[in-house]
């Protein structure tokens, strides 16, 4: 009988997969059980209470996790268009480049996502610095502006400060997908349209581009789910302000559960948020999934 | 006139490109330089776009215990992260990709779906879980999380269908039992794999500057970037910009060295975990 079993199905798969199924388990898939669990409580102390669905409920009425979520939207929308528009704008212009051009810019755009988040931020911060910062400098010398701007103090502009730093270090990785899904489109094609006298924007918008439409859906949910999480931006740049205008879901869930310690409360924001990165990456499955077969 | 419209258009690529390059290096090269100037120096009015007098004093005072302390860490916890998700992911990618089990399509479902949630949205009850075993501030509690989250399991799997059913057929009728057959047949056709895997890792960890916010709270436990971060914040209105500089430089130089040496490692690693259904 087990001989039979052994035959059909190999066991010993169970034991290869143990090791990290414990991690797993553990680490990643009781945390995000219990946190859904978490956030039916009221945390008093060691107390807690069962209030069922009364955080989430609170939720709708709360304005700074309405700005926050607002914040985190608007960001997503400035971000993620301009990331596909740009890596691809890139990719297309060093894809069919020698080996050494290709990794040289490779190199140049990867280099903000690989040197630690915080050595970016200390740098930008001084480049936004309104005193002595280089960005103020250089546009006054060109007289676009005239004061000492406070790019991350004033609530109009320092939520454009912080994209721009967003963009820089997300764009590393679309332009490698981009650089791959443009090798593979095959160049017969493309040679045999030329010859036909197609315009290079013909080329690109009906043979380029619907081949590359799973990469760039494969982008635009990587980059959606991953502007969706910013955080560390955030905490060391502006810490929410001014008056929350940089406010996003990810950090408030940090000052809610770690700085005022209302884990019922920040659960809750954390389910809302995976519920719905979760639809977004469902919806780009299902597109990917049609595009494909 | 064919010529004309293909010449504009290269011009026009051409300086778009070279003004998003310049863009890019910039901050690198105001780290890079910055690090070499005193503060007085540093917040001079017009800049100095290149430090005429160069000094190593900021790196000196970056040369105290507690510095090397933070850099010690993160080597430590970087190194630990990246050998524990290399060794217990490879295992389970090839049961994942190669073997046939009740529920292995469940698992890999589950393990994919995990993936796309949001690290951050299981902080809160994790930190509960890391107080409760009393890891807060130790290094498991910075390394043992990390292991548990499936890109790994999701990047090897992706490698291990290469490996040819054939030749681990053969190995089964020559009696080869299955640990040999992992070590002499799997190995050695995933080790690229495994490559890209160990430097996604290793960088990713040392960037992991989230978990190493939380999960630390004493001086001696923090990490580079992260002790570079409460220098930030600690002198808000003070800044000592070549300094900070400074600690920038040493926190990232590793990492960009990493990267520019196995850059086709890592570009291999992203499209194969992207592209490969």
């Amino acid at each position: 009988m087990l001989n039979r079993l052994k035959r059909k199905y190999d066991l010993s798969g169970y034991l290869f997969i143990a090791p990290s199924m414990i991690f797993f388990v553990t680490f990643v898939l009781y945390p995000m059980l219990k946190g859904m669990h978490m956030s039916l409580f009221r945390f008093r102390g060691r107390r807690q209470l069962f209030v069922g669905l009364e955080n989430y409920v609170k939720l709708l009425s709360d304005n700074v996790f309405l700005r926050s979520m607002g914040n985190t939207m608007f960001i997503v929308a400035i971000a993620v268009p301009i990331v596909v528009v740009l890596s691809l704008f890139i990719a297309i212009n060093i894809y069919n480049k020698s080996a050494a051009v290709r990794s040289f810019f490779r190199g140049v755009f990867y280099l903000p996502a690989v040197s630690s988040v915080v050595s970016i931020t200390v740098v930008w911060l001084w480049i936004y610095n309104p005193d002595f910062g280089i960005l103020n400098y250089v546009l006054k010398s060109m007289h676009v502006v005239n004061g000492n701007v406070q790019w991350l103090g004033n609530s109009a502009t320092a939520i454009y400060a912080i994209i721009i730093v967003l963009i820089t270090t997300s764009i590393g990785q679309p332009i490698i997908l981009y650089i791959a899904a443009l090798g593979n489109v095959p160049v017969e094609l493309i040679e045999s349209a030329k010859i036909d006298g197609a315009s290079n924007w013909v080329i690109f918008k009906n043979i380029i581009w619907p081949l590359i439409i799973p990469t760039t859906l494969y982008i635009v949910v990587t980059t959606t789910i991953n502007s969706f999480q910013i955080f560390a931006l955030i905490q060391l740049m502006t810490a929410g302000g001014p008056n929350y205008a940089t406010s996003t879901v990810m950090y408030l869930v940090y000052e809610t559960g770690i700085k005022i310690q209302d884990y019922g409360k920040a659960s809750a924001m954390g389910v809302v948020l995976a519920a719905i990165i979760a639809v977004i990456s469902t919806l780009q499955f299902k597109y990917l999934n049609r595009d494909i077969d | 006139m064919e010529f004309k419209k293909f010449g504009l258009y290269n011009i026009l690529s051409f300086t778009l490109l070279s003004a998003l390059t310049i863009f890019f290096i910039f901050p690198f090269y105001w780290i890079a330089t910055g690090a070499f100037k005193l503060q007085d120096v540093a917040i001079a009015l017009p800049p100095q776009w290149f430090p005429t007098s160069p000094t190593l004093d900021n790196f000196r005072q970056l040369l105290v215990p507690l510095t090397a302390r933070w850099f010690f860490n993160s080597v430590f916890v970087s190194l630990a992260t990246t050998v524990l998700v290399c060794a217990t992911a490879s295992l389970a990618g090839y049961a994942l990709a190669k073997k046939h089990f009740p529920g292995v399509k469940l698992l890999f479902a589950i393990f994919i779906g995990a993936m796309a949630l949001p690290k951050q949205v299981i902080l809160i009850p994790l930190l509960r879980l890391i107080t409760e075993m009393q890891l807060m501030d130790t290094y498991r509690a910075l390394i043992l999380p990390a292991v548990g989250w499936p890109f790994g399991i999701f990047l090897m799997k992706q490698f291990s269908h290469s490996v040819p059913d054939s030749l681990l057929e053969s190995a089964d009728i020559d009696g080869c039992g299955e640990i040999k057959k992992f070590v002499n047949i799997v190995l050695p056709i995933v080790k690229p794999g495994i490559g890209a895997l160990a430097i996604f890792t290793f960088i990713s960890s040392w960037n992991d500057y989230f978990s190493q916010l939380v999960f630390t709270n004493s001086e001696a436990m923090k990490t580079l970037p992260l002790g570079l971060a409460s220098m930030a914040q600690q002198a808000e209105f003070s800044l000592n910009y070549g300094l900070l500089m400074a600690g920038a430089l040493v926190a990232s130089l590793p990492m960009i060295i990493v990267f520019l040496m196995f850059q086709s490692f890592f570009a291999q690693g992203i499209t194969v975990g992207a592209v490969k259904g």
